[in-house]
């Protein structure tokens, strides 16, 4: 049963990642970049990751995919695009693709990776106590770090998002 | 209870984030490109937690955690630029952004 749900969310991810390299709309390649997301939280829940799969959502399919739906509405004014590749770089992106998946072959067929046994101590990820404690002792500092990061962005989103020229002219 | 190995989240994770590259070589529209980076960040993502769950540790859960907040920052940042360029050149194709070039 569990293995059902893993192949239809790895296979709902993977359609979704597809969509969104060949889709020639993009608000369409926007819908299946969530499409993906959704199917990855659901492989976060198989992983008991409960919290990182709700952060994911929220995150992600929350935020970042409605500003991305909100920056297409804003700029992409000509709508579907067409398909006007220049063989060179279809073929060598092709081929780093295959190279990528080549290497993954040679993963999976040479790979030794002997994982312990999940299913006998149950899942780390899944209360979120431990996570509460983890940020808070050994991963405080990078929290307070993190919490910089937002600051110093959303101040460079500020001075970006400023139409050039605005504040040269103020006396 | 996972019936799924290790090796399936992990060859999820390289199918996943091979996608995201062709996208980021193979598009030219900058927001598409933009969406493949983040597949390509939410991929490593799935092999951290697939690493920390089999090995009964927090510390990948505690790293994606790290990795979503960044990303977040990154992608508010990235979509200011792209709409910055837009207003000083009236064009998200990467094609036609070649001023560099000459």
């Amino acid at each position: 049963m569990a293995h059902v749900l893993f192949n239809c969310f790895a296979l709902l991810t993977i359609a979704g990642a597809v969509g969104v390299v060949a889709n020639k709309n993009t608000v369409n390649a926007a819908m299946c970049f969530l499409l993906s997301l959704v199917g990855l939280a659901g492989l976060f829940v198989q992983l008991d990751a409960y919290l990182l799969a709700f952060v994911l959502l929220l995150v992600y399919a929350g935020a970042v995919v409605a500003l991305f739906l909100f920056i297409i509405m804003l700029l992409d004014t000509q709508g579907r695009q067409k398909w006007d590749f220049s063989k060179l770089a279809v073929f060598t992106s092709l081929v780093a693709f295959g190279l990528l998946l080549a290497g993954l072959g040679t993963f999976v067929k040479r790979g030794q990776l002997e994982a312990p046994n999940p299913n006998a101590a149950g899942g780390v990820g899944a209360a979120l106590k431990p996570y509460a404690y983890q940020l808070f002792t050994t991963y405080l500092l990078p929290v307070e770090v993190m919490g910089f990061l937002l600051l110093v962005a959303m101040l460079g989103v500020i001075v970006l998002s400023r139409k050039a020229g605005a504040g040269e002219d103020a006396p | 209870m996972i019936t799924a190995t290790l090796n399936e989240y992990l060859i999820l994770s390289g199918v996943l984030f091979a996608l995201g590259f062709l996208g980021v070589l193979l598009r030219r529209n900058t927001l598409v490109i933009f969406m493949s980076l983040e597949l390509m960040l939410v991929a490593s993502a799935l092999a951290l937690v697939a690493f920390s769950r089999y090995n009964h540790t927090l510390d990948g859960n505690v790293f994606v955690f790290f990795i979503l907040t960044v990303a977040a920052a990154e992608v508010a940042v990235g979509l200011a630029i792209i709409v910055a360029l837009f207003r000083q050149r009236r064009t998200i194709q990467v094609n036609e952004l070649d001023s560099l070039k000459n």
